[in-house]
C-alpha cells in the first residue's frame, strides 16, 4: 500500500507538528508513508474566493504531484473537501483531467478517518487517560467530509474524556480569506466560541483542522484564555510516544 | 426601502458594535435555531421529504410557464382575477390603481416580503390609501418606521425592552407593561383597522396550480381576519411560488413551520380559492392574485442561479448562519438577507451593486444543511464570487495576489523560497509565539482583534528532509 501524507500549507508552513505527528502515527500502524516533496497547496482559498481558473492550475499541480499513490492522507477536513467534492467539479466532464479529479477525490482521505474506515482501527495503542479534551468540528470535515465520529472515536478508545461544548458544531470564523476579507465578523465569530471552550473545563481543545485552531487559538489568546490549543493528530501520536 | 447593500462591509460593524442589537439576535437566532432541532427530532423521513421537496420545486421552475398558466386559469374558473407585474413600479401601479378605483381608504396588510421589495406602503400612502400592518412584528416596524430584518421574524433585532419603550411612546402603555399587556394593545388598534378596512392584503406561501388555492400560514390570526371581513383580498406572490397540485402541499405543510418557526404546526393555515361564492356566508366579494416578476425571471433563465427560486421563505438558513446571528438582516441592506439574500439579492438587483453580500460566509455550510427544499446555497455563493472575479469586480490588489499564489503554487521551489522568505519575515515582528506587526499592511485585518501564530522556523518539508523522511 503506498500511502502519501498531504501535508496542507497550513500544517508545513505553521504547525509542522501536526504533520510530523500525522507521518509517526501511520508509521507506528505499519503504514509506509511518502511525502512527495513537490506538493504545495491544494487551491482552496482561490477556489472559494471565485478563482477558478487559478484553482483549477493549482488542482492540475495537486493531481501531477499524487499521481500513483494508493491512499492520500491528511491532517484536514478542509482541504479535504476541496480535493473530495469540489476537484471534480472544478476540473469538470469536459476537461481532460476529470477522470483523474475522480480517482484522486477517491483515494484521499482525512487522518482519523483513514485510520478507523481504511485501516479499521480504533484501537491504536494511544493512551489518553485523564485528559480533558474539547472536540471542535471543522464544519468542512463535518459537512462535506462527514467526519464526525472518526476522530471522537479514537480519542475516547485512547481514554480522553470528551467534553463536548454545546456549540461544537458552529463555525470557528476562519474561512480562509473570509477572515481577512471580513475580518470584524469573522473575530467576533470567534468569539462566540470562546465561552463554550472556557466552560467546557477541558485541558486541550482539538480538532481535525489546523485553520481552525490557529483562529480560535488566536482569538482564545487575545482574550487571555488559556487553554492550549492541540491537533487531533499531535493528541493521539501524543498518547502513543508519552510526550 | 433603501436599498444598501454597497455598503455591507460598514452596515455590519455598525452591527456588531449595537449591544441591543447583539442581545436581540442572540435571543431570536438561539430560540428558532433551538425550536427547529426540537421540532425536526421527531420528523424521521426529514432527508427524503426535503428531497421531495426541493424536487417539486426544481421540476415546477423547470416547467413554471405552464404551471403558471394552469394557475391563473384555475383562478379564475373560481371567479377569480388575476395580475401580472413585470417590476416594482407595476405592482405599486395595479394595486393602487385597484384601491383607488373601488374606493378604498384602508388597507390592512398580513406580512409579505414581495410587497416590502417593491415599497408598497408608501406607494400606497403617496396614492391617498391608508396601509395597516397588521402582524405583529411588521405592526411594530410600521410603529417605528423601521424595516423587517428577518423573513419570519421581521422585528427580531429588537428587544422587548425596546418595544416596551416604543409602545409606550405611541400608544401609552406602561413602561412595565408585559407582553401580554402589549399584544393587547397592539390588538385594539388593529382591531378597528380590521373592521373600517375595505381591502385585504397578503402574501402568498404556496400558490397551488391544480386548484386555483392559494396557501397562508401564520400564527396570529390576523391573516384570517385580512382575507374574510375586507370586502376585497388581494394577494401578491411572486412568480416561484406556486407549486403543482394539492397533493404536494401536505410535504410543504410538513417542512415549512418546521423549518420556519419550530412548531409541527401552524395556528392556522388558510386554503383560500376564489372570493365568496353565492350562498358562503363570509369571505371577500373580490379575489385578485398579483404575480411578480421583479427580476425573477432573469434568475430563472440563469441555469446556476435557478436553485435559489426553489426557496420558500422559511428564515432557517438565516437564524443558522453564524455570519446572519452576528449581524442580523439590516446590514445585508436588502430585504432578503442571511444566505438565501446573499444568493438571491444579486440575482435581483445585479451582482454589482451586491457584490459583499456573498463573500460574507465562511462557506460553514450550516445554510445548506437545514434547507427545507435543498438549495445549494454554499454553492451558489461560490458561484457569485466566480463571477465577481469574471466580471472584475473583486479588487486590484487581491487579484494580483490570488493569481501570484497560484503562479507560485505551481512552482514547489520557488513556493519554498517564497513561504521561507515570509517565514523569517514574520519572524522579525514576533513575540512570544505570536506577531505583533498590527502596523502592517497585510496583518492589520487580522490581529485588530485576534492574535497570529508565529509560523515555524523549520517547516514540516525541510522536517522530512532533515530526518524524518528515515525515522523509523
Amino acid at each position: 500500500m503506498r500511502v502519501a501524507l498531504f501535508a496542507t500549507c497550513l500544517a508545513d508552513q505553521l504547525f509542522p507538528e501536526v504533520a510530523v505527528a500525522s507521518v509517526r502515527l501511520l508509521r507506528h500502524l505499519g503504514v509506509d508513508v511518502d511525502f512527495p516533496d513537490r506538493q504545495t497547496c491544494c487551491g482552496q482559498p482561490a477556489y472559494n474566493a471565485g478563482y477558478h481558473r487559478e484553482a483549477s492550475e493549482i488542482a492540475v499541480h495537486h493531481l501531477e504531484v499524487f499521481e500513483g499513490y494508493d491512499y492520500v492522507v491528511l491532517p484536514s477536513g478542509s482541504c479535504g473537501a476541496m480535493v473530495k467534492t469540489h476537484y471534480p467539479e472544478l476540473l469538470s466532464e469536459a476537461s481532460k483531467h476529470y477522470g483523474r479529479a475522480r480517482d484522486l477525490a477517491q483515494r484521499t482521505f482525512e487522518l482519523t478517518t483513514f485510520i478507523t474506515e481504511v485501516l479499521g482501527r480504533t484501537e491504536i495503542g494511544s493512551n489518553l487517560r485523564g485528559l480533558k479534551v474539547t472536540y471542535h468540528d471543522s464544519c468542512h470535515a463535518l459537512r462535506f467530509m462527514r467526519v464526525s465520529q472518526a476522530p471522537r472515536t479514537l480519542l475516547k478508545v485512547a481514554g480522553a474524556e470528551l467534553i463536548e461544548a454545546p456549540d461544537h458544531d458552529v463555525c470557528c470564523g476562519f474561512g480562509g480569506l473570509f477572515s481577512v476579507k471580513m475580518p470584524e465578523i469573522s473575530a467576533a465569530m470567534a468569539r462566540g466560541k470562546l465561552e463554550g471552550i472556557g466552560a467546557s473545563r477541558a485541558s486541550v481543545l482539538t480538532s481535525t483542522d489546523a485553520g481552525c485552531l490557529m483562529q480560535l487559538q488566536g482569538s482564545m489568546h487575545r482574550a487571555g484564555l488559556e487553554i492550549p490549543v492541540k491537533h487531533v493528530s499531535e493528541l493521539l501520536w501524543q498518547g502513543i510516544a508519552g510526550v | 426601502m433603501e436599498i444598501t447593500t454597497r455598503t455591507f462591509k460598514s452596515n455590519s460593524s455598525r452591527a456588531l458594535a449595537d449591544r441591543e442589537l447583539q442581545t436581540a439576535l442572540k435571543r431570536a437566532t438561539t430560540a428558532f435555531v433551538e425550536k427547529r432541532a426540537v421540532a425536526l427530532e421527531t420528523l424521521e423521513d426529514f432527508e427524503p421529504l426535503r428531497s421531495y421537496c426541493g424536487a417539486v420545486k426544481a421540476h415546477t421552475l423547470e416547467y413554471l410557464d405552464s404551471y403558471l398558466e394552469e394557475l391563473i386559469g384555475s383562478i379564475e374558473a373560481r371567479g377569480g382575477q388575476v395580475h401580472f407585474a413585470g417590476d416594482a413600479a407595476e405592482v405599486n401601479r395595479i394595486v393602487t390603481d385597484l384601491a383607488v378605483a373601488r374606493g378604498v381608504e384602508t388597507v390592512v396588510k398580513s406580512k409579505s416580503m414581495v410587497s416590502e421589495e417593491v415599497g408598497l406602503n408608501e406607494a400606497l400612502e403617496e396614492a391617498g390609501v391608508t396601509p395597516i400592518e397588521t402582524d405583529l412584528g411588521e405592526y411594530i416596524l410600521q410603529l417605528d418606521e423601521d424595516v423587517p430584518s428577518h423573513i419570519i421574524g421581521p422585528a427580531v433585532h429588537k428587544t422587548k425592552e425596546q418595544i416596551v419603550r416604543l409602545f409606550h411612546d405611541k400608544l401609552g402603555t406602561a413602561l412595565d407593561a408585559d407582553v401580554p399587556a402589549l399584544t393587547a394593545a397592539a390588538r385594539r388598534v388593529l382591531r378597528e383597522g380590521f373592521l373600517g378596512a375595505d381591502m385585504g392584503i397578503t402574501g402568498v406561501n404556496f400558490a397551488v396550480a391544480d386548484t386555483g388555492t392559494i396557501v397562508l400560514v401564520e400564527n396570529e390570526g390576523n391573516i384570517r381576519i385580512s382575507t374574510s371581513r375586507p370586502r376585497i383580498h388581494l394577494a401578491i406572490m411572486g412568480l416561484e411560488k406556486v407549486i403543482p397540485r394539492i397533493k404536494d402541499l401536505p410535504a410543504f405543510m410538513t417542512l415549512l413551520p418546521r423549518s420556519a418557526t419550530g412548531q409541527k404546526a401552524s395556528s392556522y393555515v388558510s386554503l383560500i380559492t376564489g372570493p365568496r361564492r353565492d350562498g358562503e356566508p363570509e369571505g371577500p366579494e373580490e379575489f385578485h392574485l398579483l404575480i411578480v416578476d421583479n427580476g425573477r425571471s432573469e434568475v430563472l433563465a440563469d441555469p446556476k442561479l435557478r436553485d435559489a427560486l426553489r426557496c420558500i421563505r422559511c428564515g432557517a438558513c438565516l437564524n443558522a448562519c453564524p455570519v446572519y446571528q452576528r449581524v442580523g438582516g439590516h446590514a445585508y441592506g436588502w430585504v432578503y438577507s442571511g444566505p438565501i439574500g446573499a444568493v438571491l439579492d444579486p440575482g435581483l438587483l445585479g451582482l454589482e451593486a451586491t457584490v459583499n453580500l456573498p463573500q460574507a460566509s465562511s462557506l460553514c455550510g450550516a445554510c445548506g444543511e437545514v434547507c427545507p427544499v435543498k438549495i445549494p446555497l454554499p454553492d451558489l455563493l461560490i458561484e457569485h464570487r466566480k463571477r465577481a472575479v469574471e466580471w472584475g469586480l473583486t479588487p486590484r490588489p487581491e487579484r494580483l495576489a490570488l493569481g501570484a499564489f497560484a503562479f507560485l503554487a505551481g512552482k514547489p521551489a520557488v513556493w519554498e523560497t517564497g513561504t521561507r522568505l515570509a517565514r523569517r519575515g514574520a519572524g522579525l515582528v514576533a513575540k512570544d509565539g505570536f506577531l505583533v506587526g498590527e502596523w502592517l499592511p497585510v496583518m492589520r485585518a487580522w490581529l485588530r482583534e485576534r492574535d497570529f501564530p508565529q509560523p515555524a522556523a523549520v517547516s514540516f518539508r525541510e522536517r522530512w528532509r532533515r530526518g524524518l523522511k528515515d525515522e523509523s
